[in-house]
């Protein structure tokens, strides 16, 4: 590759905007997945408080995602939708409830119940899909000729259920670890007694998910085998964030556990693609093969290049304008 | 019964663009309204503009959201019903429908959130020009997915390399035969729906005599503007045909019934197109009409249906009834436009019942039109998906199964079920609360919270107390 290569910095920017998206839902479907455990109704309003102004930010990374996509690794987009078709609806289902659920459950009293009920299955649907789909990629596709030719359910299988079930433990630890840094008194206490089990479940699964990808995966087999001396760093930056995670809630520090917390993430998500790279549509093809025309790559890349830095100021501004604690019985009615 | 996955991934993508095009089609035009209304306040600082502004804001805040979450399912139908489809075009359409989705950020992100929230914290004339890039923001996204449609029907700046599209110039494949004419027609569209929602509203709240003095004043300027808008439609259309005549001949013949190419050709006001004998079954027309229009001449020859063999041809019967309809409420548009200025010159306006009932039960048909246009346009192309180029056939998803287009088609009609019954409730108890009387302090205890269109609107979702906004 000379020069520069317009599909590296596609790679990047749509590296970043899935841990972009990863990261900041996460938390707030963590929250989502959690509601059904809080110990009173006036918890589940500091929860939904907390992240009520930010969500739909956090939202515009998956949109953006999809369309990037689309312009700039057609193929990813011709192969992941088709091969995960039942879990894509039931994804844009889960977040479709899940977002009118904000809007109307402050503005209902009656039936409050039912928006408690959309906010907490739509969460919980929209993060197992997620993380079935990292299982699906961790699997491969069965693609032909650049189409997929395999089942609709093909998806669905042991391991990506357990996929499904470990990012749905790793975004309710983030959300606990949101809720720790966003709130006090009993809300709180709440959360410090539930992060330790939530890393627990999250390590576990990560255990085993670690000792089956192998089994699974050939391609991903070869390259830990080959390379271990690069490979391992991720998995150990990975630990030490889960250690410093337990120990800052042990000491009862608020900021910390959500900066492990989001550690962990990265640091998994890192050492998820140095084990793919530079495969994109497992187990075939990389990014060269899965990329659009440069001139279109280039063409969308200039609108990128503006609207990325706007994204984020705009995202720290929000974040900034809404920081501190959120108060019980206070905001947002 | 064997499941067709072609036939219901139509049926569905037919299902949930239409779906969605119901609500952008009302924003962009609110935007518009919206944005006139400050500005005639910064100018004349009449508060009646100011609580007009603030109560459609709150209503366009409700549509907004609705667009918004029909819009993200959108942008994933291509990838999982039409793979082949996006995989092909994707040099092109993916960074058009990029752009689009940026332009919606943008306008979200920085003046959106300024207009629902702002008005008690930033001067007067940066919320009017929130208010005017909001405006202009609808229009620039609409820019974008309309380039992306046109270039669909009238493909142009592109070479096929391996069955992929790939563009030899942006600027012929963005402005593409088709596009103007699209946009203009839609844009008019939007304005007429904004128009006619706005004017049936005033005189809902008119015939309760509710707020008369600021709904009076609404009503006026909305009736001057349809008057000028409605007719401008028609003509607008008509060059639309024109254009379709040319790049899109079989389309045409479809939507005028006409089988076989001939010349003094009538325009048919009733028929019964049939597929199987490619005739009508029974016909009533104006001698000459169609000719005329089309060509200027009576004698003037136009396009059969039966020039493209039969599977080739578009199904003939939605295509043209579509089509009345369509046309039908636009002379009806006119009709109502014209009355209002023959009572005005009598000076009866506000005070006819009868002619404020009208302008209320008006309020479906821009909607109406606009849906059965794009039935016209979608269903008429078929089975082109890119036009002469890929069937629809060949674009959709080899994988699928009738099965799971079934299971997903009925999903999306039950979720978006929900949340269009409750948006439109919902939509009807902020119209029913009305302006409020002093609005001045309206977000003032409230927190700035950016990007959240429907806490604009602080009415509850039931319950009695209508009137307590922020209680
Ligand atoms: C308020 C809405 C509305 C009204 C009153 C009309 N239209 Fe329309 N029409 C649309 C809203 C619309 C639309 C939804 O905006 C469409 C669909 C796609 C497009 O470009 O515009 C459309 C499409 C459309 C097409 C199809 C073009 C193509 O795809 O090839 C034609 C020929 C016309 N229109 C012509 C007319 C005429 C002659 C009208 C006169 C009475 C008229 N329309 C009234
Ligand atoms: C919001 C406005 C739109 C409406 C109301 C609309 C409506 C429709 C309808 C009714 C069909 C079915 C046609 C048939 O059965 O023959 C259709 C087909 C289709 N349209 Fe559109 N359309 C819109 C915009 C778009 C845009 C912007 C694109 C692409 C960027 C697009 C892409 C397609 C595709 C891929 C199909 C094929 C599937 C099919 O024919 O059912 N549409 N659309
Ligand atoms: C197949 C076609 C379409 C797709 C894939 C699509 C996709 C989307 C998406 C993803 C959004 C949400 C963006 C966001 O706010 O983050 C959106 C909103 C919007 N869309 Fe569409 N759209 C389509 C058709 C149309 C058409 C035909 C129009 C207008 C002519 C339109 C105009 C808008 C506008 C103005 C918004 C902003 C929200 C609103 O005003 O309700 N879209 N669309």
């Amino acid at each position: 590759m000379m020069g520069l290569d317009l599909t590296l910095i596609w790679a990047a920017i749509i590296g970043f905007g899935v841990i972009m998206y990863v990261l900041m839902d996460g938390f707030d479907l963590g929250l989502g997945i959690l509601y059904p455990f809080a110990p009173d109704e006036e918890s589940r309003d500091v929860m939904m408080n907390s992240i009520a102004p930010i969500w739909d930010g956090n939202e515009t990374w998956l949109v953006l995602g999809g369309a990037g996509l689309l312009g700039a690794f057609p193929l990813v987009y011709s192969v992941f939708l088709p091969a995960l078709y039942i879990g894509v609806f039931l994804m844009l289902a889960g977040l479709i409830f899940r977002g009118i659920s904000f809007e109307f459950r402050f503005k209902s009293k009656k039936n409050r119940h039912w928006w408690n009920r959309a906010f907490c299955w739509g969460s919980a649907i929209a993060a197992f899909a997620q993380g079935a789909v990292v299982g699906a990629y961790i699997q491969g596709f069965a693609v032909e000729d650049f189409v997929y030719v395999g089942g609709a359910l093909d998806w669905l299988t042991p391991f990506t259920v357990l996929t499904g079930l470990g990012l749905m433990a790793g975004y309710a630890l983030l959300g606990a670890t949101w809720l720790i840094l966003k709130s006090e008194g009993h809300v709180q206490a709440w959360a410090y007694s539930i992060a330790p089990k939530l890393l627990l479940a999250v390590l576990v699964v990560f255990g085993i998910v670690s000792l089956w990808t192998p089994l699974v995966s050939l391609d991903v087999r070869a390259r830990w085998l080959d390379q271990l001396h690069l490979i391992w760093v991720f998995p150990i930056l990975a630990m030490a964030c889960a250690a410093m995670l337990y120990r800052s809630v042990k000491r009862q520090q608020e900021g910390l556990p959500f900066v492990m917390a989001l550690g962990l993430f990265i640091f998994t998500y890192l050492g998820l693609i140095a084990s793919k790279w530079p495969v994109i549509v497992p187990p075939d093809y990389t990014i060269w093969d899965a990329a659009s025309a440069p001139e279109s790559q280039l063409f969308m890349l200039v609108g990128m290049i503006f609207v990325i830095p706007v994204v984020l100021a705009y995202t720290a501004w929000s974040y900034w304008v809404f920081r501190g604690k959120v108060k019980v019985g206070e905001g947002y009615h | 019964m064997e499941l067709d996955p072609l036939l219901l991934s139509r049926l569905q993508f037919a299902f949930v663009v239409l779906f969605h095009a119901i609500f952008p089609v009302f924003t962009i035009g609110l935007a518009s309204y919206i944005a006139l209304l400050h500005g005639l306040f910064y100018k004349t600082g009449n508060t009646a503009w100011d609580r007009l502004a603030l109560f459609w804001t709150k209503v366009f805040a409700v549509v907004f959201a609705m667009g918004v979450v029909s819009g993200i399912v959108m942008s994933f139908q291509f990838g999982t019903n039409w793979s082949n489809f996006a995989l092909a075009t994707s040099n092109f359409l993916g960074p058009v429908l990029s752009y689009e989705v940026i332009t919606a950020f943008f306008l979200e992100a920085a003046f959106l959130g300024v207009l629902l929230f702002g008005r008690n914290k930033v001067p007067e004339g940066v919320h009017l020009f929130a208010a005017i890039m909001v405006a202009v923001g609808t229009f620039i996204s609409s820019f974008w997915i309309l380039s992306a449609n046109s270039w669909m029907q009238t493909p142009a700046g592109y070479e096929l390399i391996d069955g992929r599209f790939h563009i030899t110039s942006w600027a012929e494949a963005i402005f593409n035969p088709s596009f103007w004419y699209r946009f203009t027609h839609m844009g008019m569209a939007s304005f007429l729906t904004g128009g006619f929602v706005v004017a049936g509203v005033s005189a809902w709240f008119l015939l309760r005599q509710r707020d008369v003095e600021a709904n009076k004043k609404a009503l006026s300027m909305c009736l001057w503007l349809l008057l000028v808008l409605t007719p401008a439609q028609v003509v607008i259309g008509d060059f639309h045909g024109l254009n379709t005549l040319e790049h899109q001949p079989t389309k045409l013949a479809a939507m005028e019934g006409n089988w076989e190419t001939q010349s003094n050709v009538p325009l048919l006001l009733f028929a019964i197109p049939d597929q199987d004998t490619q005739t009508n079954r029974f016909e009533i027309g104006i001698p000459d009409l169609a000719s005329i229009i089309l060509t200027h001449r009576a004698d003037g020859e136009v396009p059969g249906i039966n020039e493209a063999a039969p599977e080739e041809q578009p199904p003939v019967a939605i295509v043209f009834w579509s089509f009345r309809v369509m046309v039908g409420i636009g002379f009806l548009m006119i009709g109502v436009a014209l009355a209002g200025l023959l009572l005005r010159w009598k000076g009866r306006v506000f005070e006819s019942p009868l002619y404020l009932k009208t302008l209320v039960a008006m309020i479906g048909t821009p909607f109406l039109a606009v849906l059965a246009g794009w039935i016209v346009t979608e269903a008429g192309r078929a089975p082109w998906l890119v036009y002469g180029v890929m069937t629809h056939a060949q674009g959709l998803t080899p994988s699928l199964t009738g099965a799971m287009a079934l299971f997903t088609l009925i999903g999306y009609m039950a979720v978006y079920g929900v949340v269009f019954v409750v948006g439109i409730y919902y939509l009807g108890r902020v119209v029913g609360e009305g302006m409020l009387p002093g609005a001045d302090d309206q977000d003032s205890d409230e927190v700035e919270r950016p990007k959240r269109p429907l806490s604009a609107a602080h009415t509850p979702l039931e319950g009695d107390d209508i009137k307590g906004a922020n209680a």
